[in-house]
């Protein structure tokens, strides 16, 4: 976990808010009018769901330093707890259950956050596999979390926000951006602020943290709280905007790890890498099989596809740890000064 | 021989220059007491930092054996000795980091059999250590800002939302960190992250980090180790200047002699575990239980330079 916390740093010549408001100001006012369907809901919202759940995993493994495993429990736990806060409180409206799911997540952070007062690196990884999986069971377990439905598949409830209904592609989509850019801009304010300081304090050196008076215990349970909070909430997105349907399975250990992969490829300790990362998680794919559709026709079915997906992504990983070990954050930062740097000069 | 007002007065002075201008500065004495007046001196007035029989062991292999061992508000008091000595782990004792087996820490008065590690910034305590212990993912700023987290008391929702107390305390860590950067020579270095610098910057941020809390009591563990003759009196005269300034009293490990003789007041002795002398630097060096165990056995140096 030695990477590097400069985020948005690179930028001599404009202010660092530039480009982030730019990118906003785009997918406001231009993405709506331009994207297909097929744009939303295969690329932009599972991008937007996966994008905060990064967020969230890199305040806690990325600048805290303690690694999880059980992302996709948090993601689990805020899209059940939504349901059933939407389900069974009358009159409650949606952000109010999307708070509160994140709160639920946040206590259940906490819980499976306290063997990381004793352990760490692998020893706490594995035990965040214990969320994973406790998680996974209760959901399956007790049908009361999935109001007894027969098959544990459930319909998430229509999005609407006072009244003006969120339906379709469009509205699911801006409902999606903008928890995601309110939550990121809360987040890029938490990592820059005295609590963000004392995260990498405790990742870069614990004894030192607590020698100094940082309150190690009570800065690393926080750490798990606001991390499950975010993606507590991204998980609701999962479940509501993109796949409308809520079920345990979506939320395996398969989804901790693809979490896990995105802030490593996109860059620890960097609210950017997390976008980068699920920006190439889900692009990727779909790349791959429409390149192996044009070139190898019919020969390339779904099982090839799955297959060569998964080793292309083995490598892609494989290679990334090993050439660009602080991320495409990294390499981005690079390749624009670079540019910078040859524009000047001409 | 008149008794010295550091001794008595500057334990709760809220230490920056002009208040301890006024009170009397610690540096305003003669650097070379006699040793029958610090003799004295120890008897009348109660000390800082006094360690009474400590003993400390790993297995069988004894680091620590009966040490006592008296610190004198505003005094720079150097622990020497061999390596594996047990100078680090009397440090770690002090700091909380080792709970000794026998004896115990009488700071301020107060006794800890073991000293509290998470309360002792609070207790006006602070340390820097033999390896490195930087945030290496911080900038210089905010690696001694990281200093004063202890203070702090607004939570995370105000430091994000930029409401209530947080913002006035951001600002104040700042402008202090500021001001400890600028007194340590370290300002054109402020936004470097702390892992880019040469190895002589990097031990003086961490000097940086404990001095911005302005402690009562500063634990310095081989703050010299690994540096060039140049940097070393630079780092002996910053060491000078921060206990002038703050009224820090300074207990130091190190090894390079010539520069302990002269910067401390006082000089205890380790060898293997146990306190062989305790005097001033003259006494130490023409003692001849420190010249075997640790300077060499015969001398044709008389006057004691460069060893």
């Amino acid at each position: 976990m030695t990477a590097i916390s400069s985020d948005f740093s690179s930028a001599p010549v404009l202010p660092k808010w530039t480009a982030p408001v730019l990118l906003l100001a785009f997918a406001y006012g231009v993405v709506p009018l331009i994207g297909s369907s097929y744009l939303f809901e295969a690329i932009l919202l599972p991008f937007l769901a996966l994008s905060l759940a990064g967020v969230g995993l890199n305040i806690l493994t990325g600048y805290a330093g303690q690694v999880s495993l059980g992302s996709a429990a948090f993601m689990a736990a805020g899209a059940f707890a939504a349901y059933n806060f939407n389900l069974r409180v009358e009159g409650l409206p949606l952000i109010g259950s999307i708070v509160l799911a994140g709160l639920v997540a946040a206590a259940i952070g906490i819980v499976f956050g306290l063997p990381s007062l004793r352990l760490k690196g692998f020893y706490l990884a594995v035990s965040t596999l214990a969320a994973q999986f406790f998680v996974q069971w209760a959901l399956t377990k007790f049908s009361w979390f999935s109001n007894d439905s027969a098959s544990g598949v459930i319909d998430a409830p229509r999005l609407s926000i006072a009244g003006y209904a969120l339906d379709g592609a469009v509205g699911r989509y801006l409902f999606a951006l903008t928890i995601v850019a309110v939550l990121t801009f809360l987040a890029y304010r938490l990592v820059s602020s005295q609590t963000g300081r004392n995260f990498i304090a405790i990742r870069d050196n614990e004894t030192a943290a607590r020698i100094i008076g940082i309150p190690v215990l009570k800065t690393k349970l926080l750490a798990f709280a606001i991390s499950s909070f975010i993606i507590g909430v991204a998980g609701v997105i999962w479940a509501f905007a993109y796949l409308r349907t809520v079920e345990p399975d979506g939320f395996d250990l398969d989804r901790s790890f693809q979490i896990l992969f995105i802030i490593i490829i996109g860059g620890l300790a960097s609210i950017r890498g997390a976008f980068f990362g699920a920006a190439l998680i889900v692009v990727f794919p779909l790349a791959l099989s429409r390149l192996g559709g044009f070139l190898l026709g019919d020969l390339f079915d779904s099982g090839v596809l799955d297959m060569s997906q998964r080793i292309v992504l083995g490598a892609l990983i494989i290679l990334f740890l090993i050439l660009e070990p602080d991320g495409l954050v990294a390499l981005w930062d690079r390749i624009r000064r670079r540019l910078l740097f040859a524009w000047r000069s001409t | 021989m008149p008794l010295p007002s550091y001794a008595l007065g500057v334990m709760e002075a809220s230490v920056y220059a002009p208040e301890v201008l006024a009170r009397g500065l610690p540096s305003a004495l003669p650097p070379a007491q006699p040793s029958e007046g610090r003799a004295g001196l120890a008897a009348q007035a109660a000390p800082l930092l006094s360690l009474q029989g400590i003993g400390l062991s790993f297995g069988g292999v004894v680091a620590l054996a009966d040490i006592d061992l008296s610190v004198l508000s505003g005094e720079i008091r150097a622990i020497i000795g061999p390596n594996g000595a047990g100078k680090s782990s009397l440090i770690n004792v002090i700091s909380g980091v080792y709970r000794p087996d026998r004896g115990h820490v009488l700071l301020d008065g107060i006794r800890h059999a073991h000293v509290p590690t998470q309360r002792l910034a609070h207790l006006g305590v602070a340390r820097t250590f033999q390896n490195l212990a930087l945030f290496k993912g911080l900038s210089v700023l905010d690696n001694v800002a990281s200093g004063l987290a202890f203070k702090v008391r607004s939570n995370f929702a105000g430091q994000v939302l930029g409401i209530g107390r947080s913002r006035g305390e951001q600002r104040d860590t700042l402008s202090r960190a500021d001001q400890i950067l600028e007194f340590l020579d370290l300002s054109p270095v402020r936004d470097r992250l702390v892992g880019t610098l040469p190895y002589g910057l990097q031990k003086r941020v961490e000097l940086a980090r404990a001095l911005v809390a302005e402690p009562r009591l500063l634990l310095l563990d081989e703050p010299m180790a690994g540096m060039t003759a140049s940097e070393k009196g630079e780092m002996a005269g910053f060491v000078r200047a921060a206990r002038d300034r703050f009224a820090t009293t300074v207990v130091l490990i190190e090894h390079d002699v010539g520069v302990v003789m002269g910067l401390s007041d006082r000089i205890a002795v380790l060898d293997y575990g146990r306190k062989i002398a305790d005097a001033t630097p003259d006494e130490v060096r023409n003692d001849q239980r420190v010249i075997d165990a640790y300077l060499g056995v015969a001398s044709d140096n008389e006057d004691g330079a460069g060893i």
